[in-house]
C-alpha cells in the first residue's frame, strides 16, 4: 500500500523538499547500451523515428568526452550506475492510489494538480522521475490552441512539430550532456503558442526527483509561433539523500517572428549536507533562438540548489532586431559549486543583449559566472551590456568570473561591468543598530544585491523567490 | 538608580590593540540633552559605537547600564529594540533596499506587537518626511545610496522620528551640515525631545548647540570625561579651546 513517508532523516531544515514518496515502480536496471534506449522508447511506445534519433544521438556520445573545462570538481561518474527510466508504477489495482499519492507529493511540494485546489493563472505539467504525471488546466489552453503537454504525448499527438523543431536549437551532438539527454531523455513538457495568440497563463512544469540512484534527464520545447507570447516556469525539487543523483536536461526555446518567451526557472534540488555529501549534480543545456525579426528570449534563473551547477541558459540572436536576455541569481553555500553564465551569439543586425549576474558565495562554496558574448560580422549595431556582482559571505568561499566578448562587427557596442563586494561588517552593524536581526540584516542585503534580477521574475514566483534566499541564508552567516 | 536612562561606569575600550576609552563615566537622566565635545581622536565617535555595540570595538572593562540593564552583552539589534539609537556620523549605503521597505523592516521589529499595519506606517512617514522637508521620492530611492552627505543625515533624523528612540547618540550628525540643512535636522530632533526622551550629541562644533539646546556638556579628552558642566560651558569652551582644558588637568589628561 503506498502512502506517503516521510523519513525523517532526509529532511534537512533548511531543505523542506528532501522527502521521499514511497511508491512502486517501474524501472530499469541500472546501465545504458543501445537496448535500455530501445527499452525505453518502447516504454513510451513511440515512433521508430524517434527511436532512431535516440539511438543516433547514443552513438555520437560514445564518442564524446565530459566536459573539464568548468571551474567544478567531482570524483568521475560511471554512467552504468545510473538507472536511466524510472516511473511510479500505474496499473492494476493500485492505479487510483497511486494518483493520488502523486498529487500529494506535488500538493506537499506546493504544487497542486487537483484541477479544484490548481493554482489560479498557472497551467501546471507535473515531471515525477521519469514521466509526467499530470498537466492542468489543459482544457482552457485548447481553446485557444495552445499546446501545453509532456513531450511523451507531444511525440504521440503531434509528431509533425516535435519532428520540426525537436534538436533544432541544441543539436544532439551539441555537447557531452545534451548527447546523453538525446539518447536517454524520458520526460519533459511541449509548449506551442499558435500564431498571435498571447498565452494569459504562465505555463509551469514542477520537477521532482524521488527515485534513488535514478537520473533525471527532461526535455523541454517550447515554440512560440509568429506574434505570440508565453510566461514559462520551471521549478525542481528531490529529496536529501548521501549518493549524487545526475540531472541533465535540455531546455530548446524557438521565437519566430515578433514572439517572446519568457522562461523563469527557480532550481532548488538538493544540494547536499554541510560535508559536501549527496546532491544534484544538475549538468543542463538550455539555449534559445530568436529565429524571426523582432523577436525576444529572456531566460531569469535563480539557483539556490545542486551539489554542483553547469548551467548556460543561452540567445542565439538570428533575427534582426531580436532580444536576449539573461538575469541570474546564482547562490551557493556549504560545499556547493556552481559554475554558470551565458552566451549571447549575435548574427542578425540590431540585436540587442541584458546579461545581469549576480553570484552569492557563502559557506565553503565556489561559485563562478562564465560568459560569452559573440557578435558576428553580420550583426552590425549590436548591443550587449553585461553586469556581473559577485557577493562572497564570510572568507572561506570564492568568487570567479570568466567573461568572454567576441566582437568582429565595427558599429557593435559592447559594455561590462563587474563587481565583487563582501557583506561588510559596517553594513550588518547598520542594518542591526535599527533593530533588525543578523539574520534578517544579512537577507535584506542580499535581497538588494539580487533586486535587478528578482523584478523579472513573474509576481508571485517573486516573492517565493525572496522568501526561497531568506531560508536558504539562515545559518550561512557568521 | 532605576529613574537613569543611561549609565556608563568606568567604561574602558580598544579597537585592534589600541586603548582608545579608559575610563569614561555618564549619566543621562529621562528628558535630558547632554553634549559631548572634544577633540579629534578622543574617543567620542568610539563612545557612540560602543554604545551602540559595534563588534569591531572590544569593551575591556566598564558597564553601561540602559533601562536597569547591562546591556554590553546584547547585539545591536537587541539594544535598538530597548529603544536606543545611534544616528551614525557616516551611514552606509544599502543598495537594492528602498528606504521604504527599510523603515518598515525596522519599524516592525521594534515594534514587536505593536506594529502598525502599512497604511498607518505610510502615512507616519509621509508626514515626517514633509516636515523634515524631504521629497516623497526618497521613499522609493535605495537606503543612503548615491545620497549627498546632507541628504543621508536627514535619513538619520527620519528613522528617528519613525523608531521613536527613548535615547539617542548623534554622532556628530552636524559636521558636513551647510546651515539649511542642520535647520532642518534640529528641527527633527527637537521635535523628539520632551520628558521620555533622551539624547547625547556628540559633536565638534558648538553650532548645532544653538539649535538643540543642551542641559548638560562633557569634555572628552584622551578617553576620558574630564569636565562636565552647564551650558555656559559651551561659551568657554568656544572662546578658549581645549588646550585651557588641557592645562587645566595637566599631566593626569596627557598620560
Amino acid at each position: 500500500m503506498p502512502q506517503l513517508e516521510t523519513d525523517s532523516n532526509l529532511v534537512h531544515e533548511d531543505y523542506k523538499y528532501g522527502f521521499e514518496t514511497v511508491v512502486p515502480t517501474d524501472a530499469l536496471p541500472k546501465g545504458l547500451d543501445e537496448n535500455v534506449i530501445r527499452a525505453i522508447s518502447a516504454k513510451k511506445e513511440e515512433p521508430e523515428w524517434m527511436t532512431e534519433w535516440r539511438l543516433k544521438a547514443y552513438r555520437r556520445w560514445l564518442k564524446m568526452k565530459e566536459p573539464q573545462w568548468a571551474d567544478v570538481q567531482y570524483p568521475p561518474i560511471d554512467y552504468q550506475d545510473i538507472v536511466y527510466y524510472s516511473a511510479p508504477k500505474r496499473d492494476g489495482a493500485n492505479a487510483a492510489e497511486i494518483d493520488e499519492e502523486m498529487m500529494k507529493t506535488f500538493e506537499r511540494l506546493g504544487v497542486p494538480l487537483h484541477e479544484r485546489g490548481a493554482l489560479a493563472g498557472v497551467a501546471v505539467d507535473a515531471v515525477f522521475d521519469s514521466v509526467s504525471v499530470a498537466t492542468t488546466q489543459k482544457d482552457k489552453l485548447a481553446e485557444l490552441g495552445v499546446i501545453f503537454c509532456s513531450i511523451t504525448e507531444a511525440i504521440h499527438q503531434h509528431p509533425e512539430l516535435v519532428k520540426k523543431y525537436l534538436g533544432t536549437v541544441v543539436p544532439t551532438g551539441d555537447n557531452f550532456f545534451a548527447a546523453l539527454n538525446s539518447a536517454v531523455f524520458t520526460d519533459g513538457s511541449f509548449c506551442y503558442i499558435p500564431k498571435g495568440v498571447k498565452c494569459p497563463i504562465e505555463l509551469s512544469t514542477y520537477f521532482r526527483i524521488n527515485a534513488v540512484d535514478t537520473g533525471q534527464f527532461e526535455r523541454t520545447l517550447i515554440v512560440a509561433d509568429e506574434g505570440s507570447y508565453v510566461s514559462y516556469i520551471e521549478g525542481c525539487t528531490a529529496p536529501s539523500r548521501d549518493r549524487n543523483q545526475l540531472h541533465a536536461a535540455v531546455v530548446e526555446l524557438i521565437a519566430l517572428e515578433g514572439a517572446q518567451i519568457k522562461y523563469s526557472t527557480v532550481q532548488n534540488w538538493y544540494a547536499g549536507d554541510d560535508e559536501g555529501k549527496g546532491g544534484i549534480y544538475n549538468f543542463v543545456t538550455k539555449r534559445g533562438h530568436c529565429r524571426g525579426r523582432n523577436s525576444k528570449i529572456s531566460w531569469t534563473q535563480v539557483e539556490v540548489g545542486s551539489a554542483i551547477t553547469w548551467k548556460y541558459p543561452s540567445v542565439i540572436l538570428e533575427g534582426d532586431n531580436t532580444v536576449g536576455e539573461f538575469y541570474s541569481v546564482a547562490f551557493t553555500n556549504k560545499k556547493m559549486q556552481a559554475d554558470t553564465g551565458t552566451k549571447m551569439i549575435h548574427i542578425g543586425k540590431n540585436t540587442k543583449s541584458t546579461i545581469v549576474s549576480k553570484g552569492i558565495s557563502a559557506g565553503q562554496s565556489r561559485n563562478s559566472y562564465r560568459g560569452l558574448v559573440q557578435i558576428l560580422p553580420s550583426a552590425e549595431n549590436a548591443r550587449n551590456h553585461t553586469q556581473c556582482d559577485s557577493m562572497l559571505i564570510g572568507d572561506r568561499c570564492s568568487a570567479n568570473t570568466y567573461p568572454v566578448i567576441e566582437c568582429e562587427a565595427d558599429s557593435a557596442i559592447t559594455e561590462h561591468e563587474a563587481t565583487t563586494s563582501k557583506i561588510s561588517e559596517e553594513q550588518l552593524f547598520y542594518i542591526m543598530s535599527r533593530g533588525i536581526d543578523e539574520e534578517s540584516a544579512t537577507s535584506l542585503v542580499v535581497n538588494g544585491f539580487c533586486k535587478d534580477v528578482f523584478k523579472e521574475l513573474p509576481m508571485e514566483f517573486s516573492v517565493e523567490a525572496v522568501k526561497l534566499l531568506e531560508i536558504k541564508l539562515e545559518h550561512s552567516v557568521g | 538608580m532605576s529613574d537613569t536612562e543611561i549609565r556608563i561606569v568606568n567604561l574602558h575600550a580598544r579597537c585592534e590593540e589600541k586603548e582608545i576609552l579608559k575610563g569614561v563615566n555618564l549619566e543621562i537622566n529621562p528628558g535630558e540633552v547632554h553634549a559631548l565635545m572634544g577633540p579629534n581622536g578622543s574617543g567620542k565617535s568610539t563612545l557612540s559605537n560602543v554604545i551602540m555595540g559595534h563588534p569591531s570595538y572590544e569593551v575591556t572593562g566598564g558597564e553601561i547600564w540602559f533601562k536597569g540593564r547591562n546591556i554590553l552583552e546584547l547585539e545591536p539589534d537587541e539594544r535598538a529594540r530597548l529603544g536606543l539609537f545611534l544616528a551614525f556620523q557616516y551611514p552606509i549605503a544599502i543598495p537594492g533596499v528602498s528606504v521604504a521597505k527599510f523603515l518598515k523592516s525596522s519599524s516592525d521589529a521594534i515594534l514587536g506587537d505593536q506594529r502598525k499595519s502599512a497604511g498607518e506606517f505610510l502615512k507616519e512617514l509621509r508626514e515626517n518626511l514633509k516636515f523634515l522637508e524631504m521629497n516623497e521620492a526618497f521613499l522609493n530611492r535605495f537606503l543612503n545610496d548615491g545620497f549627498s552627505g546632507g541628504e543621508k543625515k536627514r535619513m538619520e533624523i527620519l528613522q528617528m522620528l519613525m523608531l521613536k528612540p527613548s535615547f539617542a547618540v548623534m554622532d556628530e550628525t552636524d559636521s558636513g551640515l551647510d546651515i539649511d540643512a542642520l535647520r532642518v535636522v534640529s528641527k527633527g530632533v527637537n521635535r523628539l525631545t520632551g520628558p521620555a526622551f533622551s539624547l547625547l550629541v556628540i559633536t565638534h562644533y558648538e553650532r548645532i548647540l544653538q539649535y538643540i539646546k543642551p542641559d548638560h556638556l562633557h569634555v572628552l579628552i584622551d578617553g576620558k570625561v574630564v569636565m562636565s558642566g552647564g551650558p555656559e560651558l559651551v561659551k568657554e569652551l568656544e572662546e578658549k579651546g581645549y588646550d585651557w582644558i588641557r592645562q587645566q588637568f595637566g599631566q593626569e589628561v596627557l598620560v
